[in-house]
């Protein structure tokens, strides 16, 4: 793994989907088994391209996403990689039960992609929010669940996913994303990046939160604390040995998530910090609420998601220390 | 393949009672409604190699009313997938034949399958696959290469069509053309909460699945030769809209086991080693009447 971060942080020119489906496609013309399913979304998803490209391997399964998972399953077993797409809720709460059997239990080879990712689902509202979606997933054994940052590692992670067998879920924003990397970097699933060093305290990110968790560093460096920054992308397997590495090193973390609280990354790193390193830990992350609908923003804003709120949090963690 | 199908049938039905009888408990009344269907499968319709149980140009089966295990347990080792000693194990510590079927446990089961409405969505996954492999409908295959597209059969019970997801499987499987896709619906009336017109009425279920798109036939689910027939004009239907084929077999939940039949709650079931003898003894009478 090799990380560049860009020294100015600002929104990607291309959208995350027409990344993903211009990699998707390329690696389709290589590896005639992949395939792409969708559940009547193949407009948001930005899969027009693939499904123009390769029409005998692009399968719209109409508005049952129950079925869409089970027909990837079983295109999985004849040899085939199934991504099949739709909004992050209807990809994993609404069909939990096909993941967990048809899918993770029965042992096939199949990759959920999951898009608008907690307040990215912003003008749909509440109903269309994903603030559980990693949660439910979690605790399915083997699940693979990872959740890209920006287009330079949604393109390099997009050929391991391809070529690693197992169940995956991609939890995916299909906007513009703020670009952290610069081109070239790259990433092991499984494994964090650590994007900057600091001793007094470390704070584990993931998706849209990364960037403003650079943005909340500059914050605590005007108060004197050093913030050392992961970006976990891979929330299961977590990496372990990291978040224990990083707890002994700044002795306080925070834990920053677009997504809730319960069961989501905080819960995966408490995990692990409860049973080998216990340091004070603080959760940025919806509180345990529904989402409602506005502007991404507006959003951020209202579940406390923010650069300040973040530093705020990180100062808690900091005074804790025994 | 010439075979005494209804002798198969009447062999399967007593092995399948058979895989029960060390347990003394376990879902008799569906493994027993769909043996017939089994032994006709397993005895010269479905193109499959015992000796390679991965051979990837199989046809495949997908039993997703799982709980019928037992019987296909039975059914694959009649046809030598592995030891009939091992239909003693049923659901003992670290068995290999769990209730439930398990593609990753049993040699010969080609999906996993035990949450209701499943194995319609991962039949068609399958069929979809096999069409695509050989590269075209089984049509244009026998005409070009002399071979045949590879089929996907599917059992499903009725109880199990209350589950949404089979009529989300079915309306893509019709829209898909998927004509490699053989489907019995196992409709013995009952689930297990007692009859399916008290539960959550079906229906008519062949009406409904013509209605879906299927070509659609309905036979006598314990006459071997009906079913048999029912098979070999499947996808005959409609030659020009190549649609998938359903076949419903009009059964009796715990069919030819003394001690289940005409039961209302038959489902899972215990039983003592007296009504299992009774039970087996009629069997093997069975036998006996179809090889006169």
């Amino acid at each position: 793994m090799s990380v560049t971060i860009k020294n100015v942080l600002q929104a990607e020119e291309k959208m995350m989907r027409d990344t993903y489906c211009r990699v998707l496609t390329e690696l389709a013309g290589k590896d005639q088994n992949i395939m792409a399913l969708d559940a009547d979304l193949m407009s948001s998803s930005g899969m027009k391209p693939f499904m123009k490209a390769f029409p005998d391997r692009f399968v719209n399964c109409g508005i049952a996403e129950a079925n869409m998972v089970g027909v990837a399953a079983g295109l999985s077993a004849m040899g085939y990689v199934p991504f099949a797409h739709t909004f992050g809720t209807f990809a994993t709460r609404r069909v939990c039960d096909q993941i967990f059997m048809s899918a993770a239990y029965a042992k096939l080879n199949v990759r959920i992609i999951g898009t608008d990712p907690g307040v990215c689902a912003a003008y749909n509202g509440g109903t269309h929010m994903p603030l559980e979606d990693m949660a439910v997933l979690r605790a399915i054994p083997e699940m693979i669940l990872i959740e890209p940052t920006d287009s330079v590692m949604l393109e390099n992670l997009l050929p391991q996913i391809a070529g690693q067998r197992g169940v995956y879920y991609i939890r995916l924003n299909r906007k513009n994303a703020v670009g952290v990397y610069e081109a070239g970097s790259a990433f092991t699933i499984g494994k964090g990046a650590v994007l900057r060093d600091g001793k007094d305290v470390t704070l584990f990110a993931s998706g849209i939160m990364v960037a403003e968790t650079l943005e909340a560093v500059k914050l605590l460096e005007e108060q004197g604390v050093s913030a050392r920054v992961v970006n976990l992308f891979t929330w299961k397997p977590i990496d372990a040995e990291l978040i224990v590495e990083s707890a002994k090193q700044t002795g306080a973390v925070v834990t920053c998530e677009n997504h809730n609280v319960v069961g989501g990354l905080g819960s995966a790193v408490a995990e692990v910090l409860v049973k080998n390193r216990p340091v004070p830990v603080e959760m940025i992350g919806v509180q345990d609420e529904f989402g409602e609908v506005g502007p991404e923003d507006y959003l951020r804003g209202r579940f406390n998601l923010t650069a300040v709120d973040i530093a705020a949090a990180a100062m808690r963690a900091v005074k804790r220390k025994p | 393949m010439n075979q005494n199908l209804p002798l198969r049938a009447a062999e399967l039905r007593l092995e399948t009672l058979r895989v029960f009888e060390a347990r003394g408990f376990g879902h008799v009344g569906g493994a027993m409604s769909v043996v017939e269907t089994l032994a006709v499968l397993y005895n010269g319709v479905m193109r499959i190699r015992p000796e390679q149980p991965d051979w990837p140009e199989r046809d495949r089966l997908v039993c997703s009313k799982g709980h019928a295990g037992p019987a296909v347990y039975a059914a694959l080792a009649a046809r030598g997938y592995f030891g009939k000693d091992l239909l003693k194990t049923l659901n003992r510590p670290g068995t290999t034949l769990p209730s439930h079927c398990d593609m990753n446990k049993t040699p010969g089961v080609d999906m996993t399958t035990g949450s209701l409405g499943q194995g319609v969505s991962t039949a068609i996954g399958l069929a979809m696959g096999q069409k695509l492999r050989a590269g075209g409908s089984p049509e244009t295959m026998s005409a070009s290469a002399g071979t045949r597209v590879p089929r996907t059969f599917l059992i499903i019970g009725d109880g199990e069509c209350n589950e949404g997801q089979v009529w989300e499987g079915l309306m893509l499987a019709a829209h898909q053309k998927l004509d490699n896709l053989i489907v019995f619906c196992d409709n013995n009336g009952q689930q297990l909460d007692g009859y399916i017109k008290n539960v959550l009425d079906t229906g008519d279920l062949a009406e409904k699945f013509a209605a879906f798109g299927f070509f659609t036939q309905s036979v006598d689910g314990h006459d071997a030769n009906a079913i048999a027939e029912a098979i070999s004009s499947a996808g005959k239907g409609d030659a020009t809209s190549r649609c998938p084929s359903m076949i419903v077999l009009k059964t009796k939940k715990g069919y030819g086991c003394t001690f289940a039949e005409d039961q209302e709650f038959n489902h899972h079931i215990a039983f003592t080693p007296e009504q299992m003898a009774e039970a087996l003894a009629a069997a093997q009478k069975m036998i006996g009447e179809v090889s006169a």
